[in-house]
């Protein structure tokens, strides 16, 4: 993807929940590596919007998408496997 | 003595289901059968797993729970899925009448839970989002159920079984920290994931149904058992699964208790000659039974039965299995019982049944709602024996000795066919063993005499009345079936050719008899006006000689008399004193 774009992404987090602290921890280290400033992000915590997330169409906690540029993608998981996820952000390491 | 101690099994029961119910609350769950086996119904509040291979009925069961609850007492769910769509669930359900749609505005929620295949895993995941929304949408529908259905394939998607178990905890915990009941449907045979057979699956919930589909005879038999109850009594042991219109049904075993009206009033069993060897006709609400070989007139006799019922103004039910209701009113009318009319005016209703197509629990369903709809008087099975070609032939007595009885608990005069494998009356008894059961059994059979084949028909046995023991011809005419007397000659049931030489014979002979008979009258009245006129010359002989004997008395009298007279004046000239005579001396 080019440079030029932002990454707009959404994580879904439930509270202090052992696997949603992984994942943002997890995501705040491939956004420093790979994306510097070239990306939004937005933190819900289902557990404080829970019918916001069910219309979002959110079943499991941590989940993760990408809202924009096209194709939008869904990460499930604490995000520990780094390469599942720059593949599926389309970010080229 | 059998019925005393199935009494005090009853009474021990029933009084440990009182225990049971003061210290756990249940929910009936609406599903004919079910809440007998578990007294009651499922445990209110607390979890019940359903477990069972694929398409042994998991979701109907769970869903019929749900929906149940939501018609009959407004309770409301929550229904999350992890295998199917809930499109899928919908299409599915749309075949019993649930009204599903309508439920789903504002009583029923679907959370379609299927992760799509195109999300991509990147580490461990877990419930606690999915728990936090789930916990918002009870909140505002006011839910008091939650079906998870197929947590199996949840289970698969956390790939270690460490993290399978440790969310099988946190759904334990939050389903008791909201106090939901619950049901969780697993898939075990052929499932994926090993996690529902662990034994914490099963010792976390209070009640465990299993379900079971096995294919006999190319036919899927349903099966359903509960394996676990804490802290209740539950009838032990498998038992058949049917699914009609209204859904899911377990199939009890047979009443322990009996408890048919004994109705005294006869009904017609088609035709007056048969009547007549029945003592009278049917009892009300019994069940008949007629077994023969295929051609021997069965279904004639059940069109016959059905004929008479209708006349009577009686709504009727015709059920036929593997035969339409175009050729059964085609032959019935060729042999004089038309049905017709009756089945234009509504009276009659007939239903029509392939056996092979499902299995025999399904087709009990199918009668029972039949006759829910119909509401029939009278009914005939033609023939029952078809329904063992509908599964293993267990199934099938099983099932046909249900519908007998419950056919009589409706208080239906029911006829009944059944195909018997041989001709010999020692193997009368049908495959399906209902000869016991029935309150009449006709046999017919074919005697081969001379070279004809003639129907006979035999009454072996008719509770409570006094029947013939005879054996007659049936003879089927284009006014309908006659029963014609049968000669024995020698030991030998004479009937067709036979039966009419004899019968001319015995024609022959009568007239001879009556002939005798008015020659003897006629010597008999000849001989008694002899006799008569004998008797008038010697009562003239009588009178005469009376008459003499008058005459001479009185000639003796006068004669006395002259003769005492002469002595008195034989004295009075002797001057004699013969007073004084015998003193003086």
């Amino acid at each position: 993807m080019g440079a030029n774009r932002r990454l707009k992404l959404r994580l879904y987090v439930a509270g202090g929940a052992p696997n949603s602290v992984r994942a943002i921890a997890n995501l705040a280290a491939i956004c420093k590596e790979h994306l510097q400033s070239r990306f939004t992000l937005e933190i819900v915590d289902v557990l404080q919007f829970p019918l916001r997330a069910l219309a979002d169409g959110i079943l499991v906690t941590p989940s993760l998408a990408k809202l924009s540029p096209a194709p939008a993608a869904k990460i499930v998981g604490n995000l520990s496997n780094r390469s599942n996820v720059l593949q599926a952000l389309g970010i080229t390491p | 003595m059998f019925d005393i101690e199935r009494r005090q099994a009853g009474l021990s029961g029933l009084m440990r289901g009182m225990v049971a119910i003061r210290t756990l609350p249940k929910i009936a769950t609406g599903i004919a059968g079910f809440d007998d086996l578990s007294r009651g119904g499922l445990p209110r509040g607390r979890t019940t797993l359903i477990k069972g291979g694929p398409g042994s009925g998991k979701t109907v069961f769970a869903l019929q729970c749900l929906v149940n609850a939501a018609r009959k007492r407004r309770e409301r769910g929550l229904f999350v899925a992890f295998e199917e769509s809930s499109r899928q669930i919908l299409a599915n359900a749309a075949t019993f009448d649930w009204g599903l749609p309508a439920l789903m505005k504002g009583k029923l929620f679907f959370l379609d839970a299927r992760l799509s295949p195109e999300v991509v895993h990147s580490g461990e995941f877990d419930l606690s989002g999915m728990l936090a929304m789930l916990k918002a949408k009870k909140d505002e529908l006011g839910a008091t159920w939650i079906v998870f259905d197929g947590i199996d394939v949840l289970l698969t998607l956390l790939r270690d079984p460490a993290a399978e178990m440790r969310e099988i905890y946190r759904i334990r915990d939050w389903l008791a920290a909201n106090e939901l009941s619950a049901i969780i449907t697993a898939k075990t045979e052929g499932g994926l994931s090993d996690a529902v057979n662990y034994d914490f699956m099963q010792f976390m919930v209070d009640c465990v149904v299993r379900l079971a589909r096995r294919l006999e005879h190319g036919i899927s038999l349903h099966r359903l058992q509960i394996t676990k109850y804490r802290g209740s009594d539950f009838r032990a042991g498998e038992f058949p699964v049917s699914f009609g219109d209204s859904g899911m049904e377990v199939a009890p075993p047979e009443p322990a208790e009996i408890r048919h009206h004994a109705s005294t009033e006869r009904v017609s069993a088609g035709f007056e000659r048969l009547d007549k060897m029945l003592g009278g006709g049917l009892f009300r609400g019994s069940s008949t039974l007629v077994t023969g070989l295929p051609g021997t007139s069965k279904t004639t006799l059940a069109g016959k039965f059905a004929q008479a019922a209708c006349r009577r103004g009686e709504r009727t039910l015709f059920v036929s299995f593997d035969e339409g209701a175009e050729p059964i009113l085609r032959n019935l009318a060729s042999v004089g019982v038309q049905l017709k009319p009756y089945l234009k005016s509504g009276l009659l209703r007939m239903y029509s049944a392939r056996t092979e197509s499902t299995g025999a629990e399904d087709h009990l369903a199918k009668l029972k709602s039949l006759i829910r709809d119909c509401r029939p008087r009278c009914m005939v099975i033609d023939p029952l024996s078809a329904i063992a070609k509908a599964g293993g032939l267990d199934a099938a007595r099983a099932v046909a000795s249900r519908l007998i009885y419950m056919v009589k608990d409706e208080g239906i005069t029911v006829f009944i066919t059944a195909i018997n494998a041989g001709d010999d009356p020692s193997t009368e008894a049908t495959d399906l063993q209902v000869s016991t059961i029935a309150d009449t059994w006709i046999h017919l059979s074919y005697l081969i005499r001379s070279g004809e084949r003639n129907r006979a028909l035999t009454i072996i046995k008719s509770r409570g009345t006094g029947h013939s023991n005879q054996v007659r011809e049936l003879i089927l005419g284009a006014t309908g079936p006659v029963l014609a007397d049968v000669y024995s000659a020698g030991g030998e049931v004479l009937m067709g050719t036979l039966r009419w030489e004899k019968e001319d014979e015995e024609r022959g002979k009568t007239l001879q008899r009556h002939a005798d008979f008015d020659r003897k009258r006629r010597e008999l009245q000849a001989s008694e006006a002899d006799t008569r006129a004998r008797i008038k010359g010697m009562q003239n002989e009588l009178e005469r000689q009376r008459s003499e004997l008058a005459k001479y008395s009185s000639d003796n009298e006068a004669r006395v008399v002259s003769s005492s007279e002469r002595k008195k004046e034989l004295r009075r000239i002797r001057s004699a004193d013969p007073a004084k005579r015998g003193n003086g001396g």
